[in-house]
Parts: C-alpha cells; sequence; structure tokens
C-alpha cells in the first residue's frame, strides 16, 4: 500500500512539473512532426504499405528515444537525491514508466493522426488492430528505455551510449511491432495477431520484471 | 578447476572432432551434400558462446551482491571468450550458407537475430569503456549485462520460431535428428559440444588470469 501511494505521489509530481513547463511533450511533438513533414517533402509520396509501415515505426524509435531518455538524463543532482530520500526505488522506477508509457501514449496518437494525414496514400483498413499495435509500442518503448536512461545516466554519459544500449535491446520488439502493424496494415482477421500480441505482453513483463530487480542496485550510489 | 584433465580431455576431443568429422562417413543428402560435416564445428560454436555468456551472467549476480573486483573481471572475460564464439559462430554459418543458400547473408531471421545478439554484448563492452570510476563500472556493467541477457535468450531461441527461415530445424525444416538415421553422426557431434564448451571455458581462464597480474601490476 505504501508503494502504490507513492507511485501516485510520484507520478503526480512528473505530470505537474510536465504541466508547468510544457518543455517535453511540446519539444517531442515538435521533434515528430517535422520529421514526419521533413520525410513528406523528401518521399512526395510512398510506393507501398510496406515502407508506410516501416518509415512510421522509425520516426517513432527515433522520437522515443528522445522523449523517454528525459526522465533520468535531464535530473538534476538535486531531483534525484529528492526523489531517493523520499521514496523506495520500486517506486520511482514504476511511476517513471507509467508516466513515460502515458507521454508516449499521447505522442503516438498525435503523431499517427499526423502522419495519416499527410501520407493519405495508404491508411490501414484495420484501425484498431494498428491502434493496439500503436498501444503495444508506446508500453514497450517506455518500458526498455526507462531503464536503459537510467543506466545511461548512471554512466555519465547521455546521449551516444543512451542509443547504443538501447538499440540492441528494442530491435526484437520492434521487430514484434512491425510484424503486428503489417497484419493491421494487410487487413488480416485478428487471429493471426494474437501471437505478436502475447509475444509483445511477455517480453514487456520480462522487462519489468528485470529491471524491477536490478533498478535498486542502479539507484544507490 | 586448477587440475589439468579437462584441458587434455577438451583438446583430445576437439582433435578428435576436427579429424573424424572430416573423415568419418555422414549421409548423403541433396542440397546439403558434404556440407553437412558443418554440423560439427558450426554447432558447437553457439553451445559454447551460450555457456560463457552464462558463466558471465553469474558472475554478473555475484559481482552485484560481492562488489569483488575479481567477479567482474570474470564477468568482462567470460564475455570476450564468447563473442569469440559468437563470431566463429557466424563466419561458418555464412560459408555454410554460401554453399547451400547461395549467398554468405541472405536475410535470413536466424542469421540476423544471432548478429543483434553480438551487438549485444559489444555494447556491454563499450559501456565498460565509458565508465572510468572501477566501482561504478563494475556495478553498472553488472546490471546491464543481466538485463541483456533474458534479450539475448529470447533473440536466440524464441524469436527465429515465430518466423519462417531456412536454417536446419526452423519453420519446418528437419534439423539434424531426422538426417542421422545411423546415430553415425552423433558419435562426432557430442564430443564436438563437450571438447569446445571446454576449450572455451580454457579461453575463459587463461583470459582471466592474464587480466588479473595486469591489474595486480597497476596496483603495485
Amino acid at each position: 500500500m505504501q508503494l502504490a501511494k507513492e507511485v501516485k505521489y510520484l507520478i503526480h509530481k512528473e505530470v505537474l512539473l510536465e504541466w508547468r513547463s510544457k518543455y517535453t511533450i511540446n519539444g517531442v511533438l515538435l521533434y515528430v512532426v517535422s520529421t514526419i513533414f521533413t520525410c513528406y517533402l523528401s518521399f512526395v509520396s510512398l510506393g507501398d504499405k510496406l515502407t508506410w509501415n516501416a518509415l512510421f515505426w522509425i520516426i517513432m524509435l527515433f522520437a522515443s528515444i528522445n522523449g523517454v531518455s528525459k526522465s533520468f538524463l535531464q535530473e538534476t543532482k538535486g531531483q534525484q537525491l529528492y526523489s531517493y530520500i523520499l521514496a523506495s526505488p520500486a517506486a520511482v522506477l514504476i511511476s517513471k514508466t507509467v508516466y513515460n508509457t502515458l507521454l508516449m501514449l499521447v505522442l503516438t496518437t498525435i503523431a499517427l493522426g499526423f502522419y495519416t494525414l499527410v501520407f493519405d496514400s495508404f491508411t490501414p483498413p484495420d484501425m484498431v488492430l494498428y491502434y493496439v499495435a500503436v498501444v503495444l509500442g508506446s508500453m514497450s518503448f517506455s518500458t526498455v528505455f526507462t531503464m536503459v536512461s537510467a543506466i545511461a545516466s548512471k554512466a555519465g554519459n547521455g546521449g551516444m551510449l543512451m542509443a547504443i544500449l538501447s538499440f540492441p535491446i528494442i530491435i526484437p520488439v520492434l521487430i514484434l511491432l512491425i510484424k503486428l502493424a503489417k497484419n493491421a496494415v494487410d487487413g488480416l482477421p485478428w487471429e493471426n495477431s494474437y501471437d505478436e500480441i502475447a509475444m509483445l505482453l511477455v517480453v514487456n513483463v520480462l522487462m519489468v520484471a528485470t529491471s524491477l530487480l536490478l533498478f535498486p542496485y542502479l539507484w544507490r550510489d | 578447476m586448477h587440475k589439468t584433465w579437462w584441458k587434455i580431455l577438451g583438446s583430445g576431443l576437439v582433435i578428435y572432432t576436427a579429424v573424424a568429422g572430416l573423415l568419418l562417413g555422414v549421409p548423403h543428402l541433396p542440397i546439403l551434400n558434404e556440407t553437412i560435416r558443418n554440423l560439427y564445428f558450426h554447432v558447437p560454436m553457439w553451445f559454447a558462446m551460450i555457456v560463457l555468456f552464462s558463466i558471465s551472467v553469474f558472475y554478473s549476480v555475484k559481482s552485484l551482491s560481492s562488489k569483488s573486483e575479481i567477479d567482474d573481471i570474470k564477468a568482462v572475460e567470460s564475455v570476450n571468450a564468447g563473442i569469440i564464439f559468437g563470431v566463429l559462430g557466424l563466419i561458418t554459418g555464412a560459408i555454410w550458407a554460401k554453399y547451400t543458400w547461395g549467398q554468405f547473408w541472405s536475410f535470413d531471421p536466424k542469421q540476423n537475430f544471432a548478429a543483434i545478439s553480438i551487438l549485444l554484448y559489444f555494447a556491454y563492452l563499450i559501456l565498460r569503456n565509458a565508465i572510468d570510476e572501477e566501482q561504478k563500472r563494475a556495478k553498472i556493467s553488472a546490471i546491464y549485462n543481466i538485463f541483456a541477457f533474458p534479450m539475448m535468450v529470447v533473440l536466440l531461441f524464441v524469436l527465429p520460431r515465430l518466423k519462417d527461415s531456412l536454417h536446419p530445424g526452423n519453420g519446418g525444416n528437419p534439423g539434424f535428428n531426422s538426417y542421422d538415421l545411423d546415430s553415425r553422426m552423433r558419435m562426432v557431434f557430442y564430443p564436438a559440444c563437450l571438447g569446445w564448451i571446454l576449450i572455451g571455458y580454457w579461453v575463459y581462464t587463461i583470459r582471466f588470469r592474464i587480466r588479473s597480474i595486469e591489474n595486480k601490476q597497476q596496483h603495485n
């Protein structure tokens, strides 16, 4: 119960801080929109459905690395000490992950809307399944990147380390996501996608469990 | 394991598989022909790699609680030795693929995922280079090593089964069990796996001893 209270308080703190400055959400939103627009200007029109799908996930990958890595990399020593004294490590990790998932959900939803608006030739026939893929994507990106950004921030060597460490871990997840999203683009019935959805959920649970086990060691300096 | 009997056993087994693997009879099958002998040289590399990476995770877990420098050196040196076997596994696989599939690197899931799992461990080594302070380096790299290990298991054993692969034993292709009707290949394959695992362990112990001597000299 103590844990739930701490998590709730910390999420409230994160949202409040974000609401006051609105820096991360607006920054990453502008990043996504300008990337999509750059792609639109350089591709003009996309050749087929596969490229449409792949391009969307590549844009989302880079946007989420930028968005989620803020969570630990940008905190000052004082802020970290504040939550260190106040809450248990598990609460810090869970609250960051939940907050990042919410952030990514808002972001990917807006990005998907803008993406289908600009590249309107291949809107997936099964939009609900595509949105399921987007939700699962936001979840997996935030579970993996939150832990990796904690590792990168403790190593004290920001951006490049974050990319190197997270890519090999996220690639298998990304392959599953692209496969699931492709099923939606092809308009296949839902039965064909249960394998991927189950696999993504299992990977997420695995990542959260290992993060929860390891984070206390990382957090204590 | 300071005794020498297992080193002699390992070398003996590897010499035996090199000779017997090239000379003993194998089933004659279309497309595969004599390349089936690659089984003795390609598959044991992955077994040795998995064993070495498991040793590394074991010592990473241990070093998190014991905070001893020796455990940290053991973890990194078993990764170093494991990477050698992983790269050898990729190379032997690619050469075999050239003669059976027609290309060194055809977009096969099994090849791609194996390459990504090697990337994981290169990232681990780069993470170590990025941190100067020794105790901090031991702690953070141990955490990344443990975090990456389940992902490597997913990459090597789970994901290739969801995809269509040309690799034997995957995607409806028969594995070697179904070729080896008269158990001739087993007589070479099992000793080869054991031999290469022992050699891999030996490489790791030598690397560990060199590293600890270097460390001692630095501290003096």
